[in-house]
């Protein structure tokens, strides 16, 4: 560069240096900063050279994907036909085939119900989030039935994905608020509530959900009076959205430890009550904080819906295992595994990334 | 409103009798009678942890004392929730840190307990905030949020948002001990004018500057007791107290 004078006030603004930008900067910057990093790059490119070919023909160039029987797969490719053959099965479980509308239209209506909550430019918003309100009440009602002229369908039958979206849902609509109550609960002044939040809390923490899914297909009858019938999966329901209700509620707790002190005396010091400054000034803020947090919760939560095979209900990991033990269909687990858990990824890293979206559109730039 | 107008101006605002404090043994505040007319400026000095603070937030009870009385606007600081609220809405307070909700635009601060507390209608309750926002000299960051503001105008916010709640009494805690020096003046200058309208203020501040301008009295406290209570002008020119002495010669001696 030359030097070169400007009058003050006139500097131009100069584009920056050529070796600071552009996709070899990027290079260099990325992959090939020191010796180390360029070894590092250069294994990973062998590696993947190793893999992908062989991965990308089983997985698409030998790979059959429509087909009724074993035999029409081709050897040496993944058997996808299987996937396809049982795909009712994953998606519903044993639902009747008659009825599996009742499950399509709830799935529909919860997208709109949820695109109402988690959307806040949706057209119409504030009357479908009347809708999403009740929407647990309607959503019940249309996949177990048994009212207003509905067949009652048990839900013994209920399985594949459309249990584990009915765990996961009910888990997080519930366990969010059961959080923030026991979250403020546990900071209250009235030794009582205090201490029950506490003791909650603790005693739900330091048990493993398996056994408490285990005391909710068992022991529960030990306690209810005798003759009390009361639905499997609502008790796995329940202890699910406890479990998860504990580590919400301890999520929550670390971001309203990291409010100042002094939100809380401003808004005091306005004259807003206990419930006025919390639900205007200390939850929107504690709640944000919390978010990777709070969807770090769900995400355990809906991938843990998985145990419930233990206690015979069929998620679409227990389908998939009762599927591979078919003996007209053998030796397809890999392809049935990674059904499964391309399933679970694709729905674990949607919420992953709303909640990053989340945060970006809340992020007021008071972080300095 | 129109009833505090008509009150004369001897008439007690806030009276403190024989209130004592501590913080677990730790006694913060001993034995401190204070009486406080309407429309008088108090200023409060004395040196870090001699319980400036601590007395002025128990005036609104963010602290709680133990012994004694503190009579607000008549009504008397019990554990009666009730009237904590009923003094707190009449009692505002400005704090070091500012306390500016982060997630709220600067409008939507100064809005907030007008509307939630007051039951005012927003358009009312946005037109008052305006007009304070403009009396702080601010008007055009209405829509900003506060961490997109300098602390001298985040604090000029503070003053704003709690004038909108129409206090009878205005606290301040040290507040402009966080700003650089070009930004005390633009928040004194605010105090200052807000003075000359006549609302009773408790003010803790090291600007003695300040005090000598608008102060009716100036109080000097150490170790939790009030040492020295009288005008500015006797107060800086002729102090009665050694420790007020040293304490002076200290804060004006550079």
């Amino acid at each position: 560069m030359t030097e070169q004078t400007y009058a003050p006030g006139t500097y131009p603004d100069l584009p920056p240096p050529s070796d600071t930008v552009g996709p070899v900067h990027w290079l260099k910057a990325n992959l090939f900063s020191s010796p180390v990093n360029s070894i590092v790059t250069l294994v990973a490119i062998y590696l993947l050279y190793l893999a992908l070919p062989s991965a990308f023909n089983w997985l698409l160039i030998d790979a059959t994907y429509v087909g009724e029987t074993r035999k029409d797969c081709a050897p040496g490719g993944a058997c996808m036909a299987f996937i396809g053959e049982r795909f009712n099965l994953f998606v519903y479980g044993f639902y009747p085939a008659e009825l599996r509308w009742r499950v399509n239209l709830a799935a529909i209506l919860l997208v709109v119900a949820g695109a109402a909550v988690l959307w806040d430019k949706m057209p119409a918003r504030k009357h479908i989030m009347k809708f999403a309100m009740i929407y647990p009440l309607i959503g019940a009602w249309l996949l177990s039935g048994g009212l207003f002229g509905l067949e009652y369908v048990g839900t013994h039958l209920f399985g594949g994905l459309m249990l584990t979206l009915t765990i996961g849902v009910t888990g997080i609509v519930f366990s969010l608020p059961l959080g923030i109550l026991l979250a403020l609960g546990r900071q209250s002044k009235l030794p009582i509530i205090k201490y029950f939040c506490i003791g909650f809390i603790e005693f739900i923490r330091g048990v493993p959900l398996i056994t408490l899914l285990f005391v909710a297909s068992t022991m529960l009858s030990y306690f209810l009076p005798p003759g009390t019938t009361f639905d499997l999966l609502l008790r796995v329901l329940i202890m699910v959205t406890l479990f998860a209700s504990a580590y919400m509620a301890e999520v929550i707790r670390g971001g309203l430890q990291a409010l100042p002190k002094g939100q809380l005396e401003a808004a005091n010091s306005l004259g807003l009550n206990y419930s006025q400054a919390m639900r205007l000034i200390i939850l929107p803020q504690a709640l944000k904080i919390s978010i990777p947090g709070i969807v770090n919760t769900f995400i355990g939560l809906y991938k843990d819906s998985t145990l419930v095979i233990v206690i015979g209900l069929l998620d679409p990991l227990g389908i998939g295992r009762a599927s591979v033990a078919d003996s007209a269909w053998l030796g397809l687990s890999t392809e049935v595994y990674l059904f499964v858990a391309v399933f679970f990824f694709i729905s674990c890293f949607g919420m992953a990334r709303y909640s990053l979206y989340l945060e970006n559109k809340l992020n007021t730039g008071h972080k300095r | 409103m129109s009833e505090a107008q008509s009150n004369s101006t001897t008439e007690k605002c806030i009276e403190i009798r024989n209130m004592n404090k501590w913080y677990g043994d730790f006694h913060v505040l001993k034995n401190i009678n204070l009486e406080v007319c309407k429309g008088e400026k108090i200023v409060i000095c004395g040196p870090s942890g001699s319980g400036k603070s601590t007395m002025i937030r128990c005036i609104n009870r963010l602290e709680e004392h133990q012994q004694g009385d503190i009579i607000v606007d008549g009504t008397e600081l019990t554990n009666d929730l009730k009237n904590i609220d009923a003094v707190r809405r009449e009692v505002g307070m400005v704090f070091q840190h500012f306390n500016l909700f982060p997630h709220l635009t600067v409008l939507e601060n100064c809005t907030l307990a007008p509307i939630w507390v007051r039951k005012t209608p927003k358009a009312e309750a946005e037109a008052t905030a305006m007009e304070f926002l403009e009396r702080v000299k601010i008007p055009e960051q209405a829509n900003k949020y506060p961490g997109q503001l300098s602390g001298g105008q985040q604090q000029r916010v503070a003053i704003a948002r709690s004038l909108c709640m129409r206090p009878n009494i205005m606290l301040f805690d040290e507040p402009t001990s966080a700003l650089d020096p070009e930004m005390i003046k633009e928040v004194l200058d605010t105090m200052v004018s807000l003075a000359e309208e006549g609302i009773t203020m408790l003010c803790v501040t090291h600007e003695m500057g300040f005090a000598k301008k608008v102060a009716d009295r100036v109080i000097f406290m150490d170790q939790g007791e009030i040492i020295e209570s009288n005008n500015p002008h006797d107060f800086f020119d002729n102090p009665q107290h050694d420790r007020t002495k040293l304490f002076l010669s200290q804060i004006l001696g550079h």
